[in-house]
C-alpha cells in the first residue's frame, strides 16, 4: 500500500514536470477553452443569453476541451514507448491514481479559467455560489474519472480520436445530465440542501466509475 | 534466484512465433538467445519481463523455491531493449531518479541512491550529460542511459534485448565491463546475435529449435 502512495506520488510528480516543459494539455485546454467563449460571445452578440443555456454551454465547453486534451496523459506513453519503463517499475494501479490527481488538477484550473471568463464576459449570473462550485467539483471529479479511464483503453486503439469521445459519451450521458441540471438550479438561486438528491446521486455514481476504473486498469495496462 | 519455463509458447493472431519451449536455470548463469531476425528473440525477452502473456505454457521466477508472483517480477528484474524508451522532456538524472524511486519502493532504503544514480552517469561517460533533456541524446547515449535504468536497482535478473546496439567502441567496453562484473551474481539472459554478446554467456539457446 505504501508503494502505491509513493508510486502515485512519484508519477503525479512526473506528469506535472513533463507537463510545465511541454504545456502540450494546458495549452491545448485553454486555447479551447478561450476560443469557445470568443465564438459563442460573437455569436450572441449584444443579445443577454439566458442563464438556463449558459449553463448548458458552460458544461459543453468543459466536455469538449477535456474530451480534446485528457487522453494524452496515456496516448504519449504508448506513442513514446515510455509505457515500458513504466510498467517495469511501478504498482499497475498507482500510474492510473498519478495520471487522474493530475488530470483531476487539470481540469479545476481549466474549469475554474472558463467559470471566469464566463462570468466576464457572457455576465453568467451564479446565485448560489457555494452550490454550485460543490457541483462543478463533482461534476468535473466524474468526467475526469471517466476520461482518464477510457483514455488507458483508447491509448492502445488505432483510432485514437474518433473512439474517445464515441465511447465517453454514453458513459457520461447520467452525469452530464445530472451536473446540468444541478448547477442550472444552484445558478438561479436554488438552496444547496434541496439538491441533496443530486449529490447523493452524483456521489454514487463517482464512487462506482471509480471502482470499475481502478478494477479494470490493471487488465487494460497489462494487456 | 531460479528461472523455470515450461511449453511456453506464443502465437501472434495464427503466425506461430515459438511452441514448447523449456528450460530451467538458476543464478549466477548468462544465457543467450539466439535466433534469426524475427525468430521470437525479443518476444520471449518480453514474456519474461512479464510484459506480455505466452500463449500457452507457463514460467515462473522463484528465489529460495519461494515463486515470484507475476505482478511483482518487476521488482526483480532490469530490461534494455530497443522498444524501451525514457522520457525526452525530462534530463538524463531526472529519469534515473524517478525511476529508481518507483522501483525502490517506500519499503527498501533509498540512503545514497543519488550517488548510485551519479556512479553510473560516470561509469557510462554520461556526466556532462547528465542535466540535458534526454531528447537532445543521441541514440547511443539513450542507450548507456538504458543500461543505467536497467541496472542501478541492482535486480537479479538482467533481460538484455541487442544491449549493444547504438553504442560505439567505448560503450560496448564499459558494457563488457559492467556485466562482466554482474556477472556471478546475477542471472543474466542476452537475446542477441553479437558474437561479442555471445562470447560472454555460458549456454545458448536457439529459438529456431523451437519452431
Amino acid at each position: 500500500m505504501n508503494d502505491f502512495f509513493q508510486n502515485t506520488v512519484e508519477i503525479f510528480k512526473k506528469e506535472l514536470k513533463s507537463e510545465f516543459r511541454t504545456k502540450y494539455v494546458l495549452n491545448s485546454l485553454l486555447m479551447f477553452v478561450l476560443i469557445c467563449v470568443s465564438v459563442i460571445r460573437f455569436a450572441a452578440g449584444d443579445e443577454k443569453i439566458d442563464n438556463e443555456i449558459l449553463t448548458g454551454l458552460f458544461w459543453v465547453t468543459i466536455f469538449f476541451a477535456s474530451v480534446s486534451s485528457l487522453a494524452r496523459t496515456f496516448i504519449k506513453e504508448q506513442d513514446k514507448e515510455t509505457s515500458i519503463a513504466l510498467k517495469l517499475t511501478s504498482v499497475v494501479d498507482s500510474v492510473y491514481s498519478g495520471k487522474l490527481i493530475f488530470n483531476l488538477i487539470l481540469s479545476y484550473v481549466t474549469g475554474l479559467i472558463s467559470l471566469i471568463l464566463f462570468v466576464l464576459i457572457m455576465n453568467y449570473e451564479i446565485k448560489n455560489f457555494s452550490g454550485f462550485m460543490l457541483f462543478f467539483f463533482l461534476g468535473n471529479t466524474g468526467l475526469v474519472i471517466i476520461l482518464t479511464s477510457i483514455a488507458s483503453i483508447v491509448s492502445k486503439a488505432n483510432n485514437k480520436g474518433t473512439l474517445y469521445p464515441v465511447l465517453a459519451f454514453p458513459v457520461l450521458i447520467p452525469l452530464l445530465v445530472s451536473i446540468i441540471h444541478a448547477t442550472k438550479l444552484t445558478a438561479e438561486g436554488a438552496e444547496t440542501f434541496s439538491l441533496y438528491e443530486e449529490v447523493i446521486i452524483i456521489l454514487c455514481y463517482i464512487i462506482v466509475v471509480l471502482t470499475a476504473s481502478l478494477m479494470l486498469f490493471k487488465f487494460i495496462w497489462e494487456d | 534466484m531460479n528461472l523455470k519455463c515450461s511449453n511456453l509458447s506464443k502465437y501472434y493472431n495464427s503466425k506461430l512465433i515459438f511452441k514448447n519451449l523449456s528450460f530451467e536455470i538458476n543464478s549466477p548463469r548468462t544465457i543467450a538467445i539466439t535466433g534469426s531476425n524475427g525468430s521470437g528473440k525479443s518476444t520471449l525477452i518480453k514474456i519474461l519481463a512479464n510484459l506480455i502473456k505466452p500463449s500457452s505454457g507457463s514460467f515462473e521466477f522463484s528465489v529460495s523455491e519461494k515463486i515470484i508472483l507475476p505482478e511483482n517480477i518487476y521488482k526483480f528484474t532490469g530490461l534494455i531493449a530497443p522498444y524501451l524508451s525514457l522520457y525526452d522532456e525530462l534530463t538524463g538524472y531526472e529519469n534515473l531518479l524517478l525511476f529508481y524511486n518507483l522501483k525502490t519502493g517506500i519499503n527498501k532504503p533509498t540512503a545514497g541512491k543519488i550517488e548510485i544514480i551519479n556512479s553510473y552517469f560516470e561509469k557510462l561517460d554520461l556526466v556532462k550529460a547528465k542535466n540535458e533533456l534526454v531528447k537532445n541524446y543521441s541514440s547511443g547515449m539513450k542507450q548507456r542511459l538504458k543500461f543505467a535504468f536497467a541496472v542501478m536497482n541492482n535486480p537479479s535478473v538482467l533481460l538484455l534485448d541487442e544491449p549493444t546496439s547504438n553504442l560505439d567502441s567505448k560503450g560496448v567496453s564499459v558494457f563488457f565491463e559492467i556485466i562482466n562484473s554482474l556477472k556471478d551474481e546475477k542471472l543474466i539472459i542476452i537475446a542477441t546475435n553479437d558474437e561479442n554478446e555471445k562470447s560472454i554467456c555460458d549456454s545458448n539457446i536457439n529459438i529456431e529449435d523451437y519452431k
